[in-house]
């Protein structure tokens, strides 16, 4: 193995920080309220309220900058957020009200009645060129109650305004961890995904394996049958004769079968696991690692049970991953209010050969 | 341990070789290293076990000794590496570690900065998710344990993607030939707030930071000092100021057998008793956006 200079190295980082036409984004929508995929092409559009956005403005923009919903004259559009260097000021001034915060909530009552601007009166405003921000200072203004809020109280307030007269559209590079939360959004837990989201999940898995592997994709057939050795779709970077999505040639299937495979992934929720797992394991080389996902945990403790009755593999563990998140602000840090309550359950695992007998010393 | 040299490879044509690293399974919490010599002999309560049974035979293979116990021999990876290497400080195990490669969105190529190495647990995970050209500097600032590490990534087969330097990241900050050069920088400091204006300039655009800390007090502390700093430097911060920060916990199930005695035999599998209810808080967040 060549040592390169760090210099080397680092003048070859590839990672793209600008999108272009064409490319694969993920656009995370008021914050994390909405987090979905999008291809930006000079046609595409997406529907943030109900609005219809086209996204051409974001083309040829860094990762990781903003843009905020619009009405102009010809219709709704997004404009980017140029960062401002006053930012976050408001964190300042929180700071210094925090020791001093006298405000309370005794004399505010909620009776609908605070708010003087009507929605014809914002809509009039939008139809004279007001942008997002404009509306939002006016509600504030006109609120009889905004100023005897406390600090935290008014944040909050400014903020659920904006997400709604000015909502923020940051743009993400699409990556595994961000798709994982996006596909649930949009896909029913059924094993028919759409063609869309599995082109986008290989896309960010070709991305996260070397150019030297193959990631192997296995697509349910149509019949339950499970002759899914002959279906593997072959998503490799290195042999250029196999296209990501095709299905693959027999020499690669030959190939693959001699040398096995060096890991496996299965996540087949609706499904019996150990039907598949006792046709894809021996696929395995021995010592490679493997992981079953489903979201209950009795057909996995089967498979544990079958793996070591069969001495199939060893270091076997099923897992529950359990995740959760904190809202982080000064004075006001606490777990999220709701939270997912369970992730479903992980079969992790070594193959070992099947070999038996003592060999004679 | 990365197959970078395709000879090397696990695959059903692999056969352990004199040299070979392999990590010894006696029992899922029992396993240790072994670097497997034509001479050499492992003696544990299975018995004794000579090294040139093993060789030509693949990894993955059950092997015995003169009195009829076994072992397994594995192919080492990260996460058996995790378990079972020499620690010299507390680690990372595979739940958190797991996590913040997948956060910080660590690809082939890319350019990982970390402080501190502390035993290389993390490290060597970050090896693999930026292999082959990708690349990790790893800090520490205690001498010994840099050296011990970079021994370690010698072993196994690491130090062509893997530097360790020693240096005191809280004071000094990262060296300047990597500004404006990493993909994603971890650390894991009992002071992280005040390496935070040199990670600014170190990530590139888009970049990734996480810190590790235990205590609630770090991360808290973390965000403030960025509020108040923030007005000076301009150029530090979450989309809106606010970190995510996330915990996870992983709890562990081992199958246990039903009844043996009544028919049909049920299967029941319950949680672990003693769990591991807590390692650390990891606060994650992207360089903003300045162009």
């Amino acid at each position: 193995m060549s040592t390169k200079s760090s210099e080397e190295i680092l003048s070859a980082n590839q990672n793209p920080r600008i999108t272009w036409e064409g490319c694969s984004v993920l656009l995370d929508i008021n914050d994390g309220d909405r987090v979905l995929f999008a291809r930006l092409t000079a046609g595409s559009k997406v529907k943030i309220g109900n609005k219809n956005c086209s996204l051409q403005p974001l083309i040829g923009c860094p990762f990781g900058s903003s843009f905020q919903v619009e009405v102009g004259e010809e219709g709704p559009f997004l404009s980017r957020v140029v960062p401002s260097t006053e930012g976050n000021n408001l964190g300042e001034k929180m700071d210094c009200q925090n020791m001093e915060e006298c405000r309370d909530n005794r004399t505010l009552v909620d009776n609908n009645t605070a708010q003087s601007l009507t929605s014809e009166d914002i809509d009039d405003m939008r139809r004279k060129g007001a942008t997002g921000d404009e509306i939002v200072e006016a509600l504030i203004a006109n609120s009889s109650t905004f100023e005897k809020k406390t600090a935290f109280s008014q944040e909050k307030y400014r903020i659920k305004k904006q997400k709604k007269y000015a909502p923020g559209v940051l743009l993400r590079r699409p990556f595994a961890r961000r798709i994982v939360h996006a596909s649930l959004a949009e896909l029913q837990p059924s094993h028919s995904e759409t063609s869309t989201s599995i082109d986008q999940l290989e896309d960010a898995c070709d991305k996260e394996s070397s150019p030297a592997s193959d990631l192997v994709n296995m697509e349910e057939s149509s019949n339950v049958n499970l002759e899914t050795v002959s279906n593997l779709a072959a998503s490799p970077k290195t042999n250029k004769s196999i296209k990501a999505g095709e299905k693959a040639p027999l020499e690669a299937i030959k190939s693959w079968k001699e040398n096995g495979f060096s890991s496996l992934i299965i996540a087949a929720p609706d499904l019996d696991a150990w039907s598949i797992v006792k046709e894809l394991v021996p696929l395995l080389s021995y010592s490679a690692p493997f992981v079953i996902y489903h979201q209950y945990l009795q057909p996995l403790a089967t498979c544990m049970h079958n793996l070591q009755t069969e001495k199939m593999a060893i270091d076997m563990q099923i897992s529950e991953p359990w995740l959760r998140e904190y809202q982080v602000l000064p004075s006001r840090t606490h777990p999220h209010m709701q939270m997912s309550s369970s992730g479903g359950y992980l079969l992790s695992g070594i193959r070992i050969t099947a070999i038996d007998q003592p060999q004679p010393n | 341990m990365l197959p970078m040299d395709p000879t090397k490879k696990l695959s059903f044509n692999r056969r352990i070789t004199n040299g070979d690293l392999v990590i010894v399974y006696e029992r899922y919490d029992s396993m240790k290293p072994v670097r497997v010599s034509e001479n050499g002999v492992l003696q544990n309560r299975f018995g004794v076990f000579k090294h040139s049974d093993w060789l030509g035979k693949p990894f993955g293979s059950k092997v015995f000794s003169s009195k009829g116990g076994f072992i397994y021999l594995l192919a080492p990876t990260p996460e058996l590496w995790t378990l079972v290497l020499s620690h010299r400080t507390q680690i990372l195990y595979i739940a958190d570690i797991s996590f913040v490669i997948m956060y910080l969105e660590i690809v082939p190529g890319c350019v990982v900065l970390e402080s501190g190495t502390g035993s290389g647990s993390l490290t060597t995970s970050l090896a693999r998710a930026v292999a082959p050209n990708g690349h990790v500097y790893t800090f520490d600032f205690h001498e010994q344990r840099a050296a011990s590490a970079r021994e370690d990534f010698e072993r196994t087969g690491l130090s062509s993607l893997v530097t360790v330097g020693v240096r005191d990241i809280q004071g000094e900050g990262f060296p300047d030939e990597f500004i404006g050069r990493a993909d994603s920088v971890f650390l894991d400091l009992p002071q992280p707030w005040l390496a935070i204006p040199s990670v600014a300039k170190m990530l590139q655009q888009d970049g990734v930071l996480c810190s590790f800390s235990p205590y609630i007090r770090t991360f808290e502390v973390l965000l403030r000092t960025y509020e108040v700093r923030e007005g000076n430097l301009g150029s530090w911060q979450d989309n809106d100021g606010r970190l995510a920060t996330l915990k996870s916990c992983k709890k562990r199930q081992r199958s246990t057998n039903g009844l043996e005695n009544s028919s049909p035999q049920t299967i029941l599998a319950r949680r672990n008793g003693e769990a591991r209810g807590h390692t650390g808080y990891l606060t994650f967040a992207k360089l903003k956006c300045d162009i």
